[in-house]
């Protein structure tokens, strides 16, 4: 990875609080174009609120966001997209009454030349994108409320996936899906990285990220413990890093590093 | 491709497995909801037809049924979207009532008498019409921008409008009772003149069948473009063998009542006809406000289903956070759904003025529970997410009907309240039930 590049992404010292709780704070991170950055830290670190204020789902108290190395105001989601950040967001964020091409196409829906929905067409889509993430998926004309949970997982990411993003953010993507449809996103993470997609990957599972991240970003009560390329730590120093606060020397270390660290 | 043959094939032994009953259902694609509630419609029907010993289904009650219900039922087609979206709108009797007032006031008193109009001038009724329309927008854009942008829930401002718009309109006039309407103008509210005749009926329902089989056809040949699963051939020809026969039979009820003796003898009079023996028979024909409710409830289902705006009233109903995460101005929709809200009430408020010859202080009065009801008892959630303007429309229909059966059989006011009131939480109830076992 060439580090020296303009970063596609660059959140410099972000803050935001909720009422008396600092959320984030002073958080630093950034993401090269072909690059997996993953983002590890206990629950409630902070990792879903950071790259939410990159979605445009939160606005933040302080920090500066940098696409490209120009400075971007994102303000809602509606912003976010324009810059090609796609999000799949922890709890999914899907319409449960309506169905999943309805989802995969909220806000973007195709129009017919009369400028009426094209249901049809946004189907048709549906059934190719869902085709390559999980081929046994059936049930185009159902409320997505009725699948499961790993099937509304797969909407999710078909939803990502569908508009070419530069960037993607993946909030604990394979949570709820089973081993063959997890090895199958892991597939998508490198496709993806190959075509020189820059992902934000949030995961509990380690040896996933291991597998596929380059880098790793350790938060820990919402401030940046260090971060580190994958092959210049082990896992115990990561686990070290999430569970201690401990930052290892391969790392740079960030605001929430423990004072004694090197 | 082996695995789609294998879930066809899977298919169609479940299908096997299922009874006559839900294999028609299920190539029809019938809402099994909507079939119930035609089937209440029915029951009720027939049981106020014996009971009154014959009154019930003639075409004199039926026509006068279709022209009663069509103010509510036009409120009810927007009251689905607001509350699809978790919202209520309290105020559309009040609204009804301040634009009535409104109109009244612009079309007796503005045009002529301040503006210097000549009476029967063909331009009075457009100007009273477009003056309530735009009153009626913006109320509704006011009422839905404190809603939408200030985040004052919809129950406390559409309460507060209930009360505001129905002091209102007794403003306008301090109370005075507005009339007579113009000429023109009156024909939105029905009788004799204020309906379009036999000829014009059945045009309009030829073409209503024709254009129910050309929605089939266009719908199948969609679907057939991407290579969709279709639905049976007899089940297409089913359904639309039975939607042009219910048009076409509403047509010929409505054309089978004559105008009234009186009526003919002035209109033979005018034309120089002469009465032949035994009467003259002129249809009524359909009515001008049903036919306007026709017009909103096509009008708005296509909004619904075939449009964006729709789209996004339902993704929010569903879920108001992910709506607004997937980039959708979710605040700016809601406004806009108050604003079409606004708008159908004004058109009600024409109906019922035009069809009183008068804008009272009192009218629409309780119209806000008639329209929530008629929307619930047609299936819209109050959960949000789920409804459609057809069946607020049907329900709109139901509760017209148990009103206009228990007046036909002598059964006092507050004794039809109460009957009003039981169906409406018992519908509720079935409904839930419905659900349940659905899910
Ligand atoms: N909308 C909100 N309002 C108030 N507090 C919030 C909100 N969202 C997050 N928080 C708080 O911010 C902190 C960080 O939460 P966040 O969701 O970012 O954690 P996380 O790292 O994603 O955890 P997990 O691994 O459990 O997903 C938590 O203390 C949480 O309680
Ligand atoms: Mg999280």
């Amino acid at each position: 990875m060439d580090q020296t590049s303009t970063p596609l992404v660059d959140m410099k010292n972000i803050s935001i609080a909720f009422g008396g709780i600092r959320a984030v704070d002073d958080a630093s991170v950034d993401l090269h174009a072909g690059e997996v950055v993953a983002l590890l830290g206990h629950n409630g670190a902070g990792k879903s609120t950071l790259i939410k204020i990159l979605s445009g789902a939160y606005k933040r108290d302080g920090g500066s966001i940098f696409v490209n190395g120009e400075e971007v105001s994102i303000g809602n989601p509606r912003d976010a997209k324009k810059y090609g950040i796609e999000t799949i967001y922890q709890t999914l964020a899907l319409a449960d009454n309506v169905d999943a091409a309805a989802n995969l196409f909220l806000g973007r829906e195709l129009r017919t030349a009369w400028g009426t929905l094209d249901d049809v067409a946004m189907e048709a889509e549906a059934r190719n994108v869902m085709g390559r993430l999980n081929p046994r998926f059936q049930r185009f004309k159902e409320p997505v409320s009725k699948l499961s949970g790993g099937q509304r997982q797969s909407v999710a990411i078909a939803r990502a996936i569908l508009f070419n993003a530069r960037i993607l953010i993946m909030d604990e993507p394979t949570a709820a899906l089973g081993p063959q449809e997890t090895a199958q996103v892991g597939e998508l993470v490198k496709q993806l990285k190959a075509d020189g997609i820059g992902i934000f990957l949030i995961s509990h599972d380690i040896h996933d990220v291991f597998d596929l991240a380059d880098r790793v970003c350790v938060m820990k009560n919402g401030q940046v413990v260090g971060t580190a390329r994958t092959q210049d730590v082990t896992k115990d120093e990561v686990l070290g890093m999430i569970i201690l606060g401990k930052c290892p020397p391969g790392a740079i270390p960030g605001p929430g590093a423990m004072a004694i660290a090197a | 491709m082996t695995d789609v043959t294998t879930s066809e094939s899977a298919d169609r032994a479940r299908a096997s497995e299922l009874g006559a009953v839900a294999r028609f259902l299920k190539a029809t694609e019938i809402d099994t909801r909507m079939l119930g509630m035609v089937g209440a419609l029915l029951v009720i029907w027939i049981g106020f037809h014996i009971l009154s010993n014959g009154l019930f289904l003639t075409p004199r009650n039926l026509w006068n049924l279709s022209v009663q219900s069509s103010s509510v039922a036009v409120m009810a087609t927007g009251m689905v979207l607001v509350i699809v979206t978790r919202n209520i709108d309290l105020s559309v009797g009040s609204l009804l009532g301040f634009v009535a007032m409104i109109m009244g006031v612009t079309q007796t008193v503005f045009l002529p008498r301040v503006m210097g109009f000549s009476l029967g001038d063909p331009t009075i009724w457009m100007i009273a019409l477009a003056a309530g329309l735009v009153v009626g927008v913006v109320i509704g854009a006011f009422q839905g921008f404190l809603i939408a942008y200030l985040g004052i829930p919809a129950f406390i401002v559409t309460l507060g409008g209930l009360l505001v718009w129905r002091g209102a309109a007794w403003w306008v006039t301090s109370g005075q009772t507005v009339a007579p309407m113009d000429a023109t103008f009156r024909l939105m509210g029905g009788g004799p003149e204020g309906a379009i005749g036999a000829t014009w009926s059945w045009v309009i329902g030829l073409v209503a069948c024709v254009a129910v089989i050309l929605m089939l056809l266009s719908g199948r040949r969609q679907r057939k473009r991407f290579k969709f699963p279709l639905r049976p051939v007899w089940a297409e020809v089913f359904l639309g063998t039975v939607t042009c026969a219910v048009i076409l039979g509403a047509v010929w009820v409505a054309n089978s009542y004559p105008w009234p003796a009186g009526t003919v003898k002035k209109y033979a009079e005018a034309n120089n006809i002469t009465i032949p023996e035994g009467g003259l028979f002129i249809a009524h024909g359909i009515a001008i406000p049903v036919l306007m409710a026709i017009a909103a409830g096509i009008i708005m289902t296509f909004v619904t289903t075939r449009t964006r705006f729709g789209r996004y009233v339902f993704a929010i109903g569903g879920n108001p956070e992910a709506a607004e995460l997937a980039g959708i101005n979710t605040r700016w929709v809601t406004m806009k759904i108050f604003m079409v809200m606004g708008f159908l009430a004004a058109i009600s408020a024409a109906i019922s003025t035009a069809r009183l010859n008068a804008a009272t202080n009192a009218q629409g009065t309780l119209d806000e529970l008639l329209v929530i009801a008629a929307a619930v008892i047609g299936g819209t959630s109050l959960a949000g997410g789920v409804g459609t303007v057809a069946g607020a429309m049907l329900g709109a229909l139901l509760m017209q009907s148990l009103q206009s059966g228990m007046v036909l059989l002598g059964v006092d006011t507050p004794l039809q309240n109460i009957v009003v009131g039981l169906v409406l939480v018992v519908a509720v109830w079935l409904d839930t039930l419905y659900r349940r076992r659905v899910q």
